[in-house]
């Protein structure tokens, strides 16, 4: 396999076309994601954005094709990784895609570590998974990449049960773990919402170090406007399971174009300028993704609202430097009289 | 906000400690420790403001709250509330001050029970002090329904929703239904817990600015703790920086901001993210190392000495008194003296 993919050649690292993974559920098809594309190339961190329940997880589940089947399924789309496409492998090379080539880090520190078992127990587990190595071989290994991820005194450490370590220590484990394989692609759902800032601080520096040290492409998901300021070079934003505004960071704060981008970088408070009186806010609650009307889910909630946005979803207008958004507010005159 | 200082503070805590014993054996229990979740701390809160409490989790901000209301009896120390000291009063004249004091929590899912209508969850403070012969004898179960009503429509509700259940809401609006229940009985201060941080980013700003408003309302005073720093220093007036139980600097939120003086604010401040690409990734950041120690054990030199960059000898064995470096801003640090 790995010979035929040599000769193959592709632009992207990863490059997801159309993806649509929808849950069957009592209540009606939920489509948690529906119809998404983006790429990411060698070295890149692209940020995805958006409201729990807006389908970012479920993207990057999807991406490793870890969605539980039934209830859900992966429709439409592909997902190529070095222009193969990961929805046609067989299991046995799909376990070799996963954690080898992409790996990912969970949200939760506490509980994605087995608490029965030590560090070096887990970690040597994966890296022999991965690779032909001895156990010796992969116990050195494992020492190495907790003295990368700072853990102080890896040697004794390692031999620790998860419950001994720190929120903080534990994500640093986990993303151990997860570049233990050198993989190419790093997933990070939500790697420090369950961690306090400063520890946040050290942890997003560290991917950061390691994505520069190793080359890997990095996707980080997080609802936080900050984080992906500092960390991330393009972002998506993600609305009810669709793509509303994709954008190189500066350009995405500099001008935010979907009325929800604005609304959502306008309604953060900020540190570095005082605000009085009242902040900006997004009326009204997500919608609910089950059997939502052919509309632009985001305009009840609009402050820009217009007739069309009621009866049709936008189409994606490219803005110039990759920076795309789809809002009728962008789009041409012709489309608009369209039907 | 000027003349802040020279209204009378509505709420003095002063040398609060709140210690949890740690037991050990089986049938015959004996105490072999305490975590000193809150480790000696002293403020005021005067009437109409916002004091806004940060620090990292475990630093003791929401023990604080919660034995302010009394929900745990402290180990030490006074609360003086309008000028009755809760932890030592008599239990009917805590409870009759206690009326006034008022909580939120931080997770909508888990503070309201998941089996009471809405209208008997907002009615439920009213019910109790009404039970207790504590509350006008005018009030009667009409007067409460039509209350509940007031609420609901204050805080953003339909009020026809007043028989459904909280899981029929999302997690906005189950807040808004938090926020009814404390306001219910006309309260003078609400504590209120992490309200926004289960929140998404855009009903987080809904949520902050109802909160604004009612304050304007009602004259509130709020005491707000959040772990967001750009969130706490939107909403409150003074802020405290809390570490292992302990306040580090309490200042006006603009001069905490403007100007940090302990180590510990410092590193605070600059881990927090800022939106905007331009400005965050030129700043430089001060990354501490390691985590939050135990605080199970007892100190006899600065609380943050484990993590502090500027530490000196001196820090080892002396715990640093709070300084007053100017009329509204005080720190304990030995950098300051």
């Amino acid at each position: 396999m790995s010979i035929a993919k040599a000769q193959k050649t592709y632009t992207h690292l990863l490059e997801v076309n159309g993806l649509k993974t929808y849950f069957k559920t009592d209540a009606g098809i939920v489509k948690a994601v529906d119809g998404i594309s983006f790429t990411l190339d060698q070295g890149e961190t692209l940020g995805i954005v958006g409201e729990s329940g807006s389908g970012k997880s479920v993207t990057n589940l999807s991406i490793m094709r870890l969605i539980q089947s039934p209830p859900g399924k992966i429709v439409d789309g592909e997902i190529l990784f070095e222009g193969e496409d990961i929805l046609k492998l067989s299991e046995s090379e799909l376990r070799h895609i996963r954690g080898n080539e992409i790996s990912m880090i969970f949200q939760d520190p506490m509980t994605s570590l087995n608490p029965f078992l030590r560090i070096s127990t887990q970690m040597i587990e994966t890296i022999r998974l991965h690779q032909d190595v001895t156990r010796k071989e992969a116990l050195a290994k494992s020492i190495e990449m907790l003295k990368l991820v700072g853990i102080p005194a890896a040697e004794e450490r390692i031999h620790n049960y998860p419950h001994q370590f720190s929120g903080g220590m534990r994500q640093r484990v986990m993303i151990a773990m997860a570049l233990s394989c050198e993989a190419k692609i790093l997933i990070a759902d939500e790697p420090t919402t369950a961690l306090d800032v400063t520890i946040q601080a050290q942890i997003l520096e560290l991917i950061q170090d390691l994505s520069k040290k190793l080359n890997t492409a990095v996707i980080l998901i997080t609802h936080d406007l900050g984080v992906v300021a500092g960390m991330c070079d393009t972002v998506c934003v993600m609305y009810a399971g669709k793509i509303v505004e994709k954008a190189k960071t500066h350009d995405l704060y500099a001008k935010p174009s979907h009325p929800y981008t604005f609304g959502l970088i306008q309604s953060v408070p900020r540190l570095d300028k005082a605000q009085d009186g009242k902040l900006f806010s997004i009326e009204g609650q997500p919608p609910n993704v089950i059997d939502l009307p052919p509309c632009c889910p985001f305009h009840p909630r609009c402050h820009k609202v217009m007739d069309i946005c009621r009866t049709q979803y936008p189409p994606t207008k490219d803005l110039g430097n990759g920076h795309e958004v789809s809002c009728w507010l962008f789009a041409d005159k012709k489309e608009h009289s369209h039907e | 906000m000027s003349n802040i200082q020279k209204q009378k503070p509505l709420l003095e805590v002063v040398d609060l400690k709140q210690h949890f014993p740690i037991e050990s054996g089986f049938i015959i229990k004996r105490q072999v420790g305490a975590v000193r979740a809150v480790d000696g701390i002293s403020f005021t809160v005067n009437e109409g403001e916002t004091l806004g409490i940060v620090g990292e989790s475990g630093c003791g901000k929401s023990t604080t709250v919660r034995s302010i209301a009394q929900l745990y009896k402290p180990t030490s120390g006074s609360v003086i509330f309008d000028g009755i000291d809760l932890v030592n009063a008599p239990k009917e004249q805590m409870l009759d001050a206690r009326k006034n004091i008022q909580m939120i929590f931080q997770d909508p899912y888990a503070s309201l029970d998941p089996r009471m209508t809405v209208r008997s969850i907002i009615g439920e403070p009213l019910e109790i002090y009404r039970k207790r012969g504590m509350l006008d004898p005018s009030i009667d179960k009409e007067v409460i329904e039509k209350r509940v009503e007031e609420l609901m429509e204050r805080v953003g509700l339909n009020r026809a929703f007043k028989n459904r259940y909280p899981h029929e809401f999302s997690g906005g609006q189950r807040q808004r239904i938090g926020i009814a229940r404390a306001l219910a009985l006309n309260p003078k201060i609400i504590l209120a817990d992490e309200p926004v941080s289960a929140l998404d980013v855009s009903i987080q700003s809904q949520i902050l600015n109802l909160l604004h408003d009612l304050q304007k309302e009602f004259g509130l005073t709020y005491v707000f703790i959040a772990h967001d720093l750009a969130v706490i220093e939107y909403i409150s007036t003074r802020v405290a920086v809390m570490y292992l139980g302990k306040i580090m600097e309490l200042s006006r939120s603009a001069d905490l901001y403007k100007n940090p003086l302990h180590p510990y604010t410092k590193a605070l401040l600059s881990a927090a993210p800022i939106p905007d690409p331009e400005i965050e990734r030129k700043r430089k950041r001060i990354i501490l190392t390691g985590d939050v120690p135990s605080p199970n054990k007892e100190r006899f030199g600065c609380y943050f000495y484990d993590r502090c960059p500027h530490r000196m000898e001196k820090c080892k064995t002396n715990i640093p008194p709070m300084k007053r470096i100017d009329e509204n801003h005080e720190v304990a640090c030995w950098l300051y003296e």
